[in-house]
């Protein structure tokens, strides 16, 4: 396999890749360097990739899989301290002017949600996959997944309409 | 779009029960500048769905490595060793063997192959009679030249004794 045939392989997911470890990852760069890793990994593997029926399900499953062990190890931790700072509720005038945009708030409330909810609703909601796809990825079956992603919505939905009656959380 | 046709699919929605395709429908509802002010709060989200899903792009390049197999850089080792392990072995490894430490089936294919030297020996010899007749006939040829040499050296006196005398016809 040559690197334009990998290229095309892999072009269709690799946004996808890099925004469900954005998700879970938080910072960019954090996102950049996994979405990198996950890359090289399925190059290195590129003898083998033919025999994987679903590349693209498979590279979601090794991005969740990389992304929460980033998450649980040690170097995780600390960045955790750092990307966490505007979870802090005081209300300083730079909140303010963040939470104006309105959309920057949906982005906060998922980032609250539990890790599997995030992942179902990242799948479903932006990228659009269906049960299926999702099942194998987060290895759940269907049903589970609806009940997490209908979680997932209600908390947003509540948060949502707090925020648009009272202003700032 | 009928605003309860969507409040029916926002509430399917939120039980986590609609299509993707019922799904793309209440995005394109709420992409759109007018909605129901009690759906407002919904706007966000939708909007941030469809904004990330364009905006949050990887364009970073991968260095992808394509690791070059050194199989021939291995193959032409190996074959150094081999050459040299062979050079080695015809100059210094061949120790004399000497009639009596062979076993007898040596002794066997050594018989045989004096036996055979010898035939091919004998056949020479016979080749070789058969060139003592050239050898007569070179010394007959080399007596040939000894006698024409002869011929020179009177041709040269001859030559002498005619300039002499036209050098005296000349006086």
């Amino acid at each position: 396999m040559t690197q334009t045939d990998f290229t095309k392989l892999v072009l269709p997911f690799k946004d996808k890749v890099f925004r469900l470890a954005k998700r879970l990852l938080v910072s960019r760069e954090e996102a950049e360097d996994a979405t990198q890793e996950i890359l090289m990994k399925l190059w290195d593997k590129r003898q083998k990739i033919k025999e994987y029926r679903n590349i693209e399900a498979f590279a979601m499953t090794m991005t969740k899989n990389f992304c929460l062990d980033r998450l649980k190890s040690k170097q995780a931790q600390n960045l955790k301290i750092v990307h966490s700072n505007y979870q802090d509720n005081n209300t300083s005038l730079q909140k303010q002017v963040e939470a104006k945009d309105s959309v920057d708030w949906v982005s906060k409330m998922i980032e609250e949600l539990p890790e599997q909810q995030k992942i179902i609703l990242q799948l479903r909601d932006i990228e659009e996959y269906d049960f299926d796809e999702i099942a194998k990825v987060v290895d759940m079956n269907p049903t589970a997944i609806r009940v997490a992603l209908s979680r997932a919505r209600k908390t947003i939905r509540e948060k949502l309409t707090k925020t648009h009656r009272y202003g700032i959380n | 779009m009928v605003l309860i046709n969507i409040e029916q699919l926002l509430e399917k929605y939120d039980n986590g029960e609609t299509t993707i395709k019922e799904e793309q429908e209440l995005k394109a509802y709420f992409s759109q500048d007018e909605v129901a002010p009690h759906l407002e709060s919904y706007k966000a989200m939708f909007q941030y769905f469809n904004t990330t899903k364009q905006e949050d792009l990887y364009t970073k390049d991968v260095p992808l490595k394509t690791k070059k197999s050194n199989i021939y850089q291995w193959i032409s080792v190996a074959a150094l060793l081999v050459l040299s392990l062979g050079i080695f072995t015809t100059q210094f490894g061949n120790d004399k063997k000497t009639l009596g430490s062979l076993t007898d089936e040596e002794l066997i294919a050594y018989n045989q192959a004096v036996e055979v030297l010898d035939l091919v020996g004998s056949k020479f010899d016979q080749g070789e009679s058969n060139m003592a007749a050239f050898g007569l006939m070179s010394n007959k040829l080399s007596q040939g030249v000894d006698k024409f040499e002869h011929v020179t050296e009177f041709s040269e006196t001859t030559n002498k004794i005619f300039k002499s005398k036209k050098k005296k016809q000349n006086k």
